[in-house]
């Protein structure tokens, strides 16, 4: 039991990996492909780029917490997968690299020549990368990852019609995500040439996404029959049928334009998928290997527990806040208005404590002879602590240079 | 059922002929070498961000702001080039030694873990800091500004935890080359070893950001006339670099303290000592030719000294470990030296910007201080990889010291070198990207005059930060 609440903390993560991060893969897919609007290309790839800029940071972060909570808590399973499927990982890795870069150097070329290439490279690694992480989706469920130090086969484990169909299924969901968040975006903003353009693309996207999940189920019927049988029954069948439905509500609550709770939906729709996948493999992880067998000791689980309950005591809250300033525009780029800093008064400088100077030498001394003559771990925490706060005041006095010689 | 279950994993992940491990090896040290000068920027610059801003808020002199303000998007800028260069480092953790994460995962991956989370933690309130000027009030903006402080300096004491454990791992039992019995809490941070080195690191980090930041300052000063803007940034940077440059030596030596007692075979290599004697001495420069140190200058007894406090302390040399179980001596050994040599050039500029700070009250003077800063910056950054060869190469053979070798962890997958490649051509890019985006935000126009002017002098505490909400 104890064995399995990992994994529920895995798929949470990949979720909240898929829904967001695959959000922001969408995107870069949409500034790749900017025309048939009614807006312009630019704008279009403008707003596609303004709209993750305070989040993508965040929402990439699911990926790593999905990583360690694997390697930690299911160790041999983790270092299965990474072996067999070290090709398209490499890729992943190597397209968040060249995502991040040139999201972040994009920013800073406003009119510079070579931004539409800047942005050509953001955008096919915003494909490049889904794609890659759906092959490795494919490759575990269709069983091709054996137990071991790159057992499997290099090419074969990925390049399979099960693989590649869910790498295409992954670029099609995140670019449906993306269009919804983007048309509610440009409602937000007041971009109504906007918002019909990426409601048009949601509701476009949306049925190619339908299609795909369609076909690749067809694919897997054929590629991997386990899979297929698993996916059309008990649990399995139970999040299909979810995915199917919040997949055609979304698509329905764009149409309306009720665009707030179509990315509720739309979310649903494409983590229903993850837990899918979940039910489809239970209890088995890899293989020959169940999910009990994978994980590792009772204490080390405790301890992972331990560590994301209380890192959740901070997270939730902080992920709240962020979204909450987010999603109500608080940290937009546009707007130029909003509380300036003429409350802050003009007071004088505080003067500085007189007792600085001393404290300071005192506490250099005392933390030196500790650090140098004490042995026991104790007298180096102390030591430690004199050495920083030595520092600290050091710092405090060495820093504000005086305002005349400041001037001069 | 649990006995079968370890017996398949000790075969799975046994032992495989990986030609290429010296380029994996590389492979892991060039990514490590890319991300840790941004880990730098992740432990000391929000704190330096903050200083400003919260002078602003105490002084209310738009400067600070503007100060804080732009140093804020450097910081974001970092932080993506942060994201993505350690993202690189989590993969290749199980690309390239997956040996190592299958059996060791369930001991050290807690530190990860909680990385992880801490990590999100400063994505989350980086954004809302860097997004948030003239959107949140002063107060509640520069709250927002701590929880980044707090999770960078987290951040990597978790990750050196695994680091400190991998060089005294404990905790542990192995069974069919399976780690049993696991107590992951006390494995990583109830180890000594673990903490000089994350003191270390911390110190470090602030000398790095702190003298690679002054640089660039340090440029317009020998370009003409520095403005007040600069003078007020280089202090801040200045000042936090030569506040630790000087501490790092008394940390440095209860650094080399730890390694003496829990790695005597990395003691030798650092030192060139090829037998076990008292009254060790320390040779200086010099080349360890396989038996001795030639052409190196003498010191005598001075290991001994250092090491243990006693002058005729017998000092274990590399002849205490089988020649298979030893490192590279020469690697070790020069990447020491650099550490310490370069180190103690910093401590000594340091020393003379304190003196003359103080002293006479004012910014040194000199153009050749200048151009010393500017040479400082890149001189710590070789400083800081100096010291991880030291303790990483050292380790070596090992990867989990004594416990596992580093040829037992590495993958069994084919094709290294076509990843080390491109990932050098990446990498590459990735530089490129970032010297132009520092470049942009460097060379932006300064707006002193845009930010809102604060109004009249408000002393009363409570009423201002009444007036604040």
């Amino acid at each position: 039991m104890l064995a399995e609440v990992p994994v529920v903390l895995m798929l949470v993560g990949l979720a909240g990996y898929t829904v967001l991060a695959g959000a922001d893969f969408g995107a870069g897919f949409w500034m790749l492909l900017p025309g048939g609007g009614r807006a312009s290309a630019t704008a279009t790839r403008d707003h596609a780029r303004h709209a993750m800029g305070p989040v993508w940071e965040a929402n990439h972060v699911w990926l790593i917490f999905v990583l360690v909570v694997c390697w930690t808590a299911y160790p041999i399973a983790f270092a299965s997968i990474m072996s067999t499927l070290c090709v398209p990982l490499f890729i992943a890795a190597v397209g968040v690299i060249l995502r991040g870069a040139s999201y972040a150097l994009r920013g800073q070329l406003d009119a510079a020549t070579g931004r539409r290439a800047v942005e050509r490279i953001f955008a096919l690694s915003s494909i490049m990368t889904p794609f890659a992480l759906g092959t490795v989706v494919g490759a575990i469920a269709s069983g091709r990852v054996p137990v071991g130090n790159a057992r499997g086969d290099l090419l074969g484990s990925w390049l399979n019609p099960t693989s590649v169909s869910i790498g295409a299924l992954a670029i099609a969901t995140s670019s449906y995500l993306a269009a919804v968040y983007l048309a509610g975006d440009a409602r937000r903003l007041g971009e109504r040439t906007l918002e019909r353009d990426f409601r048009a693309r949601a509701l476009l996207a949306g049925l190619v996404a339908g299609a795909l999940a369609i076909a690749s189920l067809l694919v897997v019927r054929a590629d991997a029959p386990p899979l297929w049988s698993a996916l059309t029954s008990g649990g399995g069948l139970v999040m299909v049928c979810t995915s199917a439905t919040a997949g055609v509500l979304t698509l329905l609550l764009v149409v309306r334009r009720h665009f707030e709770v179509a990315r509720a939906s739309a979310g649903l729709a494409v983590s229903a998928i993850v837990a899918g996948w979940a039910f489809a493999q239970y209890p088995h992880f890899l293989p020959g290997l169940t999910i009990e067998q994978a994980a590792a000791e009772r204490s080390t689980l405790v301890a992972v527990l331990i560590g994301v309950g209380a890192g959740a005591f901070v997270l939730v809250p902080a992920l709240v806040l962020l979204f909450g300033l987010f999603l109500r525009g608080r940290l937009d780029a546009h707007e130029g208005i909003g509380v300036s800093a003429v409350d802050v008064p003009r007071a004088s400088a505080p003067s500085r404590p007189a007792r600085l100077g001393p404290f300071t030498i005192a506490s250099l001394l005392g933390g030196s002879a500790l650090m140098i003559f004490a042995d026991s771990g104790w007298a180096h925490a102390v030591g430690v602590a004199s050495l920083f706060a030595a520092a600290a005041s050091t710092f405090v006095l060495a820093a504000d240079i005086p305002g005349d010689q400041a001037d001069g | 059922m649990v006995n079968t279950i370890l017996a398949t994993v000790g075969t799975a992940f046994a032992p495989v002929d990986q030609h290429y491990l010296f380029q994996a090896r590389q492979m892991q040290a060039l990514s490590l070498a890319v991300h840790i000068p941004l880990v730098c920027f992740g432990i000391a610059f929000p704190a330096m961000v903050l200083f400003a801003e919260w002078r602003y808020l105490r002084t209310g002199d738009p400067l600070f702001r503007v100060l804080a303000r732009r140093w804020s998007k450097v910081m974001l800028a970092l932080f993506a080039f942060g994201v993505v260069t350690g993202t690189i480092l989590s993969f290749e953790l199980g690309l390239l030694w997956p040996g190592f994460m299958a059996t060791f995962g369930n001991v050290f991956g807690l530190g990860f873990a909680l990385e992880g989370i801490s990590f999100f933690v400063e994505a989350i309130f980086i954004a809302i800091y860097a997004y948030g000027w003239d959107r949140l009030p002063p107060r509640l903006h520069f709250a927002s500004g701590i929880p980044v402080v707090v999770a960078g300096v987290a951040g990597s004491l978790f990750v050196i935890s695994v680091n400190g454990w991998m060089n005294q791992p404990t905790g542990f039992a192995l069974a069919n080359g399976v780690a049993v019995e696991v107590q992951p809490w006390s494995a990583l941070f109830a180890n000594r070893y673990f903490w000089h080195e994350f003191v270390h690191m911390f110190v470090a980090g602030y000398i790095v950001a702190g003298f690679l930041l002054a640089g660039a300052y340090a440029w317009t000063f020998l370009r003409g006339r520095p403005g007040r803007y600069e003078r007020t940034a280089l202090a801040i940077a200045l000042s936090a670099a030569a506040v630790a440059a000087p501490m790092q030596i008394v940390i440095g030596d209860w650094a080399a303290r730890g390694v003496a007692k829990a790695q005597p075979v990395k003691l030798a290599a650092m030192e060139g000592l090829a037998r076990t004697m008292g009254g060790a001495p320390v040779h200086l420069l010099g080349w360890f030719d396989g038996d001795e140190v030639v052409y190196g200058i003498e010191i005598p007894w001075l290991l001994s000294l250092l090491a243990f406090h006693d002058a005729t302390a017998t000092v274990q040399g590399l002849d205490s470990a089988p020649p298979a179980d030893r490192p590279p001596v020469n690697v070790v050994r020069f990447a020491f030296q650099a550490m310490v040599g370069t180190g103690t050039l910093l401590a000594l500029l340091s020393a003379v910007y304190l003196y003359i700070r103080f002293r006479h009250n004012r910014l040194p003077t000199s153009r050749w201080f200048y151009r010393a800063v500017l040479a400082a910056g890149p001189l710590s950054v070789v400083a800081m990889i100096a010291g991880w060869i030291t303790t990483e190469v050292g380790r070596q053979p090992w990867v989990v010291y004594g416990v596992m070798r580093t040829s037992e962890a590495v993958t069994g997958a084919r094709g290294i070198p076509i990843g080390y490649g491109s990932l050098i051509v990446v990498y590459l890019m990735l530089a490129g990207a970032l010297a132009w985006t520092l470049r942009r935000l460097g060379g932006a126009p300064l707006d002193l005059a845009a930010p809102p002017a604060p109004t009249t002098p408000m002393p009363s505490e409570s009423h201002e930060v009444s007036r604040a909400r």
